[in-house]
């Protein structure tokens, strides 16, 4: 909505400058974009209104002629190209040092004396474009005949205009008469009011037209009035420049009235071509099914059964609230109007106008709600302009069927509200005067309650608060102290799922890992590489009705291929080691619910180790490495993990470990299949190690398993032990770690994994070091000695496992 | 008596001399081995042969001679003492490094600065005692519409444009991607019977947008949430205050514009001075010349939002807020576009 300055000083005193006034707006009232100064470049001594006085031919050239001016000094010769100027006709004048607007170029420059085809030009008459109005320059800007001469053009048509975006629910704020009602609140300047009188000398409205309402819910309030013997023609300069300048063409002056006074009040009207209304009756209904008809705009559109009409005997004639039919335009040959100014319901005409993708001046205001009392204002006002612009005679009495008229709406303000809301106490008078200018009705109850009627055009006022905002709004919300918190703390809840994450997030950058955040919306060929066809709930992602690229039109059911294509898209730029990890949601569907969004930790690492400079080496990041990974993740959240070998679909087969914690299934090891990756353009082994975060919740510990350090030294061992090669190495593991001796305690690692000379072909060497510690003495050789002679036993009986000899 | 004529003082110098000549730890050892040397060291051969002196002078030369060895040992433990702090010296001289090259390199990860700037928000309102709850990304229209008083039909819709999840024809179920975090007022209240309720819900939200250089159709809120009896819109002012000079600089000044979100009454927009121009740049890109910038929504809970939870919204008042993670971040780092988070480029978020 554009607020032009001039307008809104007829309905206000303005003695705030603009930036001022903006600030005000922008605190208490809506958006202001932006403030355009119109003329404010234009020097009040050097461009000023000017009479022509003469024009004659120029003596060395048939298209120039030569205009004396007058522009309150001494008159003035110039030199002139435009078709369009005449004696008598007042312009805008500049004389030698203006800034004005190239006409050939669009840049500023500096108007200098010249002369034109061995004739002195002392200024210039200007055009539109010269000025910066337009990039009109057929022709120069003609002023109206009442402009006095002399005057700075700047007071003539210079303005300033706010380019304001109201809230959704401030229909009233799209007009000037709500905006200054605001202003005059603001400044705690009186409000004028339009002229709205008119004298009604035509027929008794009765006779010329019926109304009927069918749907008082879609209609609660229609009022048509008959203008006869209209002359149809433009509208005066004044009206087409406030319209040209809210971005609106001038039609003719049936239109444009009906615009003017839509922006004026904020209520829009429709005027109907009175003598092609069939049957001389409008009925207020819905469409039927697959109802049709051409709207203004030369379109013509079906129609579905919740969609307002206005018809006639015949049938609709205009799309309620939304735009007119052609059947019944104006048209030069016009004589009668039939003004129709009604009330609608505003979701009835958002869900018409959204459904035929038309957006008018007309319903952008009716979907905010108008109140249905401030209609008959509207229709005063637009009859007064009627009666004074088109000549037309105006038919006796107003047709108003109100079938939605409410009683007066009365708000209370309970006592003490205000400051429970705000925090801060307003004195009485001043609550009184601020609503009172926003046209509330109030009632002072003493001590602090307040009894409000609202005004019509305020139907967004409901409850109390709404008061209290507007109070708040207009008060100043810089009045308000800071002030903190009271009151009891909520119970803590601890939340060992989250405390676990940011964990992880920690530990995963201290291994080197840079955390990404990607889309959760992905497409189904990305995924496919990581889902099996068989999993049903990750091969069938939810899917997205309106996606914003066809690359996100689908919610991921796995984070692995988003962290791979970040790491292909990186590898462009880096080589040596990438390492990266995502935290983020798998959306897994669920029936008749919800998905459900479980979260996962994804980390992937490829590349070469890097050398003492940290140039990539020969030797390559491998499983192990993502394998220590993992485990070092589990040892920041203090849970133990097993690893199993294990297959899933995109992984690669014999490199790929199922973990688990309890015996439950918490993640995957495993490098990426080659043919996943070359999904992604990744044609280097890159390895993954994804944890579900919520399956490692219940392993993670009450508390550390803690015991203190011994003050005894502990002996150590180095074995190697002969085992098939099948037999995996945590069983061999396992099985030295369990076997406990009572007051002793023994720590084992495996430190080598052999085959070949000196082992026989089908088994492996896996060397052992083994740590025996007591807590309340120092071991004895021979102690030592019995407890790995049983330990050995242990292995031979239950892995077929020998002490390798030396 | 000359000295030369006491065998015991002749063996002295002979010993001392020959020590001062080692340079080395190799030679020093071979000296000891000469003069101290368990079996056949000279002096050790002379300590055996006291024995075997006349009766008369075998006490004094025993005296002498256990002198002697005294003597020799300290002076080797001298020795030995300067040779290793001239290597010593030396390592800080001859063997001095260049420091000015680079280390080993070690591995390094980050947080992506979306991560940081939520953990520093949230850090802030813990600060104030505000409680973390998380609630879904992919919502029941219901919630994030309805139940916040955004109805179909109405216009406030616009605020907020939407991605739709497909749902089998004829399934009456409306599911979305949140458009803001503000559904989860709703589920805190709804789990919490009695107040008070202090919390901030972090999350992902999406809207259908296009993105460009201030615009991403996938962004992160924080939703704050105060509810309890005398929660007032000056605590608000409090408590975002804090939060604008915990995350903006101690200096940071702030100021409330009125607003409109269907779920609060009243509502505002809270911008802060502008910490690049301070208000002294008509062309700041920051601010655009205001000497503001705006950087959350919020206001107080609407009653009917208090009261649909059995909460009496005479006694009991709320406020909320929801603040762009984005466009702190943004703010805070003066990044320029705001698409440079969810490209995950490397050499973007290494910088942070
Ligand atoms: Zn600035």
């Amino acid at each position: 909505m554009k607020l032009l300055l001039s307008w809104l000083k007829e309905f206000v005193d303005v003695d705030i400058p603009p930036p001022e006034l903006k600030r005000r707006l922008l605190d208490a009232t809506a958006e202001v974009e932006s403030v355009d100064y119109i003329g404010g470049d234009w020097d009040p001594n050097l461009v000023r209104v000017g009479h022509v006085l003469a024009v004659e031919p120029h003596p060395n050239a048939d298209r120039l002629r030569l205009a004396t001016i007058d522009a309150g000094d001494s008159p003035q010769t110039v030199v002139c190209g435009a078709p369009n100027l005449a004696v008598g006709q007042k312009i805008a004048f500049a004389t030698a040092g203006a800034t004005l607007f190239d006409g050939h170029t669009g840049e500023t420059a500096v108007l200098k004396k010249n002369k034109i085809r061995g004739v002195e030009s002392a200024g210039m008459v200007l055009s539109e474009r010269e000025l910066g109005l337009s990039e009109n320059h057929d022709g120069i800007l003609v002023l109206p005949d009442d402009a006095p001469v002399g005057r700075p053009l700047v007071e003539q048509i210079g303005d300033v205009i706010f380019d304001i975006t109201t809230w959704a629910n401030r229909a009233d704020l799209l007009g000037i008469q709500g905006l200054a009602r605001e202003v005059a609140a603001l400044t705690s300047r009186p409000l004028r009011e339009p002229d709205r009188g008119f004298t009604q000398s035509g027929p008794a409205i009765e006779s010329l037209l019926s109304v009927t309402i069918e749907d008082p819910i879609l209609c609660p309030r229609f009022t048509a009035a008959v203008i006869e013997d209209v002359a149809i023609g433009p509208s005066p300069a004044w009206m087409q420049e406030r319209l040209a300048r809210h971005g609106m063409r001038a039609i003719n002056n049936v239109v444009d009235i009906t615009n003017y006074v839509m922006l004026e009040t904020g209520h829009p009207l429709h005027a109907f071509d009175y003598d092609l209304v069939r049957g001389k009756q409008l009925i207020v209904r819905n469409a039927h099914a697959g109802e049709r008809i051409t709207t203004l705009d030369g379109i013509e559109r079906e129609l579905a059964p919740y969609m307002g009409l206005v018809c006639d005997a015949d049938g609709p004639s205009s799309i309620a609230g939304v735009m007119g039919g052609s059947v019944s335009e104006i048209s030069p040959s016009t004589r009668t109007i039939l003004l129709e100014v009604a009330n609608w319901h505003p979701g009835a005409i958002r869900r018409t106008s959204t459904h035929l993708h038309l957006r008018s001046e007309a319903s952008s205001r009716f979907e905010k709600g108008i109140g249905p009392g401030v209609a008959m204002a509207a229709q005063q006002r637009a009859l007064h302009l009627f009666e004074q612009l088109t000549g037309g005679r105006i038919a006796t009495g107003i047709i108003d069927v109100y079938p939605g008229q409410q009683p007066a709406r009365t708000v209370i303000i309970p006592e003490g509200r205000i400051e429970q809301v705000l925090g801060i106490e307003i004195p009485a008078a001043e609550v009184r005067r601020i609503l009172t200018d926003l046209g509330f009705v109030v009632h002072h109850l003493p001590p602090n309650r307040f009894s409000v009627q609202p005004p019509p055009w305020r139907p967004d006022v409901q409850i109390s608060d709404d008061l209290v905002e507007e109070v708040g709004r207009i008060y100043g919300y810089d009045k308000l102290p800071i002030t903190f918190l009271r009151g009891a703390l909520p119970q803590p809840e601890p939340n060992p799922f989250e405390h676990m994450r940011e964990r992880l997030r920690d530990a995963a950058a201290g291994l080197g890992f840079q955390e990404v955040i990607t889309y959760s919306l992905t497409d189904p060929q990305s995924l496919a590489p990581f889902v099996a066809p068989g999993d049903s709930r990750r091969a069938q992602p939810l899917a997205v009705t309106n996606p914003v690229a066809s690359q996100h039109r689908i919610l991921r059911t796995s984070l692995r291929a988003s962290v791979l294509s970040t790491f292909a898209a990186n590898r462009r730029h880096e080589d040596g080691p990438l390492r990266l990890f995502e935290i983020g949601f798998e959306y897994l569907p669920t029936e008749a619910d919800l998905p459900h969004e479980r979260p996962i930790l994804a980390a992937v690492l490829g590349g070469a180790r890097t050398d003492r400079w940290g140039r990539p080496t020969n030797e390559r990041v491998d499983f192990y490495d993502a394998r220590g990974v993992a485990e070092a993740l589990f040892d920041a959240i203090g849970v133990r993990a097993s690893f199993t070998a294990s297959e899933e679909h995109g992984l690669l087969p014999g490199h790929t470990a199922g973990v688990t914690v309890d015996g439950d299934p918490v993640g995957v090891v495993a490098r990426i299949h080659p043919a996943s990756a070359d999904v992604f353009d990744v044609q280097e082994p890159v390895f993954l190690v994804e944890l579900d975060l919520e399956a490692l919740v219940p392993g993670l510990p009450a508390r550390p398993d803690y015991s203190p350090p011994s003050r005894f030294p502990e002996v150590r061992q180095d074995i190697a032990v002969v085992v098939a090669a099948g037999t995996p190495a945590s069983r061999v593991l396992d099985l030295v770690r369990s076997h406990r001796v009572k007051g002793l305690s023994l720590a084992a690692a495996i430190f080598d994994d052999y085959r070949g000379q000196g082992i026989p072909e089908g088994q492996k060497s896996l060397a052992i070091s083994l740590r025996y510690q007591a807590s309340d003495r120092t071991l004895s050789d021979g102690e030592v000695a019995r407890v790995q002679d049983a330990l050995l036993k242990r292995l031979e009986r239950e892995l077929g496992a020998t002490l390798r000899s030396a | 008596m000359p000295a030369a004529a006491d065998p015991l003082e002749a063996l002295r110098e002979e010993a001392l001399i020959s020590l001062s000549d080692a340079r080395d730890d190799a030679s020093v050892e071979l000296w000891r081995n000469h003069w101290l040397g368990r079996s056949d060291g000279r002096l050790t051969i002379l300590l055996r042969s006291i024995k075997d002196q006349p009766a008369d002078q075998r006490a004094a030369f025993g005296a002498g001679a256990n002198v002697l060895k005294v003597t020799l040992e300290t002076a080797l433990e001298e020795k030995l003492e300067s040779l290793r702090q001239a290597a010593l010296a030396r390592l800080g001289t001859e063997g001095a490094l260049d420091v000015t090259l680079p280390g080993r390199p070690q591995l390094r990860g980050r947080l992506h600065p979306v991560t940081q700037t939520m953990r520093d928000c949230l850090d802030a309102f813990a600060q104030m005692g505000f409680r973390v709850f998380e609630g879904p990304e992919v919502e029941w229209s219901k919630y994030n519409f309805d139940a916040a008083r955004i109805p179909e039909d109405h216009p406030a819709r616009d605020m907020w444009d939407t991605i739709w999840i497909d749902t089998a024809a004829g399934d009456p179920r409306e599911i979305l991607l949140r458009t803001h975090t503000t559904p989860n007022q709703i589920r805190v209240m709804e789990r919490t019977p009695e107040p008070p309720v202090r919390v901030v819900v972090p999350g992902k939200c999406y809207r259908h947008e296009a993105t460009d250089a201030t615009h991403e159709w996938m962004l992160t809120q924080i939703e704050g949430l105060a509810v309890d009896e005398g929660v007032r819109m000056s605590d608000l002012k409090g408590t975002l205050y804090q939060f604008a000079q915990t995350m903006f600089g101690r200096d940071r000044k702030i100021i409330f514009h009125h607003s409109y979100f269907p779920f609060v009454e009243p509502g505002i927009e809270m911008a802060i001075d502008c910490f690049i121009c301070r208000g002294n740049d008509s062309k700041c890109h920051t601010c655009h010349g205001t000497g503001w910038i705006e950087i959350l929504g919020a206001g107080m809970v609407h009653p009917e939002i208090i009261e649909c939870h059995g909460y009496d919204s005479s006694r009991v008042t709320g406020f909320a807020f929801g603040i762009g993670v984005e466009r702190v971040a943004l703010l805070r780092w003066g990044i320029d576009d705001i698409r440079h988070f969810y490209s995950n480029d490397l050499r973007f978020l290494r910088q942070f």
